[in-house]
């Protein structure tokens, strides 16, 4: 690993021209394709230009980096799902028995109802969030400059650091986190739910006066989830990323064999040593815990309030 | 870092990705890991059954073996009282045949003595007709004093 992040001081060194601000926004940038001030359609070319865009716009690394990762995990499952043996297993059909009977568990240990699409919702978004995330330990530089040098102004390897990519999911959760309240409690009984607790009252009239507190209260609640689903994720991985970033400026301060630059070369190899191993925990946490809350929230909207 | 149509892009391929996950990737994973279990515990099932079966198995040949084991003792107890009445049988056989022949041999002996006897007789008969003949200086006629000599000859 430390080889590769010295080769990242290299590159920073390449970019000597930047200044620090202008490197950090632009490994932050996204590759945005969308109508551009002129009318035509095209990929921005500057912050600014991406911003003036609006909402019908594309981050096209984001699509592609995603799109290309869960067809990766989906094509390599596919493959054992078809080659599948009852006997022994042996090589990838190990790792895919476990990490089925891994994902299998968890849903068990917080999923109570039935539900035969939890579990595949589960194993989806772990090993999607997992991939997604897992880029974020290929060295900052490398992927943007390969870009840079296919014409490519922009480049962020890493999905989840883009919160169009964490709030997607988070929002297909809350779907169906709403389809299930209401297919399992009926429309009355979720409207209900959102309005009938936490306070309750045996008066008629007390009680429609906390109705209104109610609502607030669980009407927060049930929003917090999808929200707090998609930054949770989001700000973790692009905290994450950020702090790859400062790391790889340090070395950007290299400027000939000075004592100074050869203390900040060596520290940053093993900084990004150091938050690269720590990453791996991370990486594989974040993708456990959006799993894990995506089977809760689940699992909320199956059981009935008492 | 904008909010844009990304947004709506991430949710569709999620969706699809979660529908492919479901249909050709858990289903088929699930069902082949459930058959595996069920074919495991079929295993160990019939592992159980022929466990049972061994140990009815070795009850019964040890019951097969002490059976045998009783009936060879029977046969070697009859084999040996059979044999000792053939002994038996065999020695008052030998017993009768010998007094048997200790019998006819007693007989042949008398005959014998008998038949010495008589030619004993017979010759002391002559001798005496001999001596008689010799005494009185002339031959004694045979024929004349035939019933004489007989007598003479029963007399010895």
């Amino acid at each position: 690993m430390s080889s590769e992040m010295a080769h990242e001081t290299g590159d920073v060194a390449h970019e000597a021209a930047h200044t620090s601000a202008e490197y950090i926004k632009h490994h932050l940038q996204n590759l945005t394709y969308g109508q551009l001030p002129d009318g035509s359609w095209g990929v921005a070319h500057s912050a600014e230009e991406a911003k003036e865009m609006g909402f019908w716009a594309l981050n096209l690394d984001t699509f592609i980096m995603s799109l290309l990762l869960g067809a990766v995990i989906m094509f390599l499952f596919r493959r054992v799902a078809t080659s599948i043996v009852t006997g022994a297993p042996s090589g990838l059909q190990n790792f895919c028995e476990w990490a089925i009977e891994f994902i299998d568990s968890s849903v068990r240990g917080s999923f109570s109802a039935k539900n035969n699409m939890v579990a595949p919702l589960a194993l989806t978004v772990f090993f999607w969030v997992f991939s997604m995330n897992l880029m974020d330990l290929i060295p900052i530089d490398w992927v943007p400059l390969l870009m840079a040098s296919l014409g490519v102004p922009f480049f962020k390897v890493v999905p989840s650091t883009d919160p169009n990519a964490t709030f997607g999911m988070a929002i297909g959760v809350f779907v169906l986190v709403l389809y299930y309240s209401v297919k399992m409690k009926g429309f009355g009984g979720f409207v209900g739910e959102l309005t009938m607790m936490p306070f309750q009252s045996k008066n008629k009239v007390v009680q429609l006066l906390v109705v209104p507190i109610n609502l607030v209260l669980e009407g927060v609640n049930l929003i917090a989830k999808p929200i707090s689903l998609a930054l949770r994720l989001f700000g973790n991985m692009y905290a994450g990323e950020m702090i790859f970033i400062l790391i790889a400026l340090m070395g950007g301060a290299w400027a000939g064999f000075s004592a100074g630059g050869v203390t900040l070369f060596g520290s940053q190899i093993l900084l990004s040593l150091g938050w690269a191993i720590f990453h791996i925990l991370i990486v594989t946490l974040q993708a456990f815990i959006f799993m894990t809350l995506t089977v809760v929230y689940l699992d909320m909207a199956h059981q009935e309030h008492h | 870092m904008n909010i844009n149509a990304t947004l709506l892009a991430q949710l569709i391929m999620f969706v699809l990705f979660v529908w492919f996950c479901m249909k050709f990737v858990w289903t088929p994973i699930v069902a082949a890991l459930d058959e595996r279990k069920k074919q495991i515990a079929d295993g160990l099932a019939d592992a159980e059954r022929a466990k049972h079966d061994l140990e009815l198995a070795s009850k019964r040949s040890a019951e097969i073996l002490r059976e045998a084991k009783e009936k060879a003792g029977e046969i070697v107890t009859n084999g040996e009282k059979r044999a000792s009445e053939i002994v038996e049988e065999a020695k008052n056989q030998a017993k009768v045949e010998g007094d048997r022949i200790v019998a006819g041999a007693k007989a042949e002996i008398d005959q014998e003595v008998f038949r010495a006897k008589e030619q004993l007789r017979t010759q002391v008969s002559a001798i005496a007709l001999a001596g008689a003949g010799k005494i009185l200086g002339r031959e004694i006629d045979a024929k004349a004093h035939n019933d004489l000599l007989d007598k003479l000859v029963a007399e010895i």
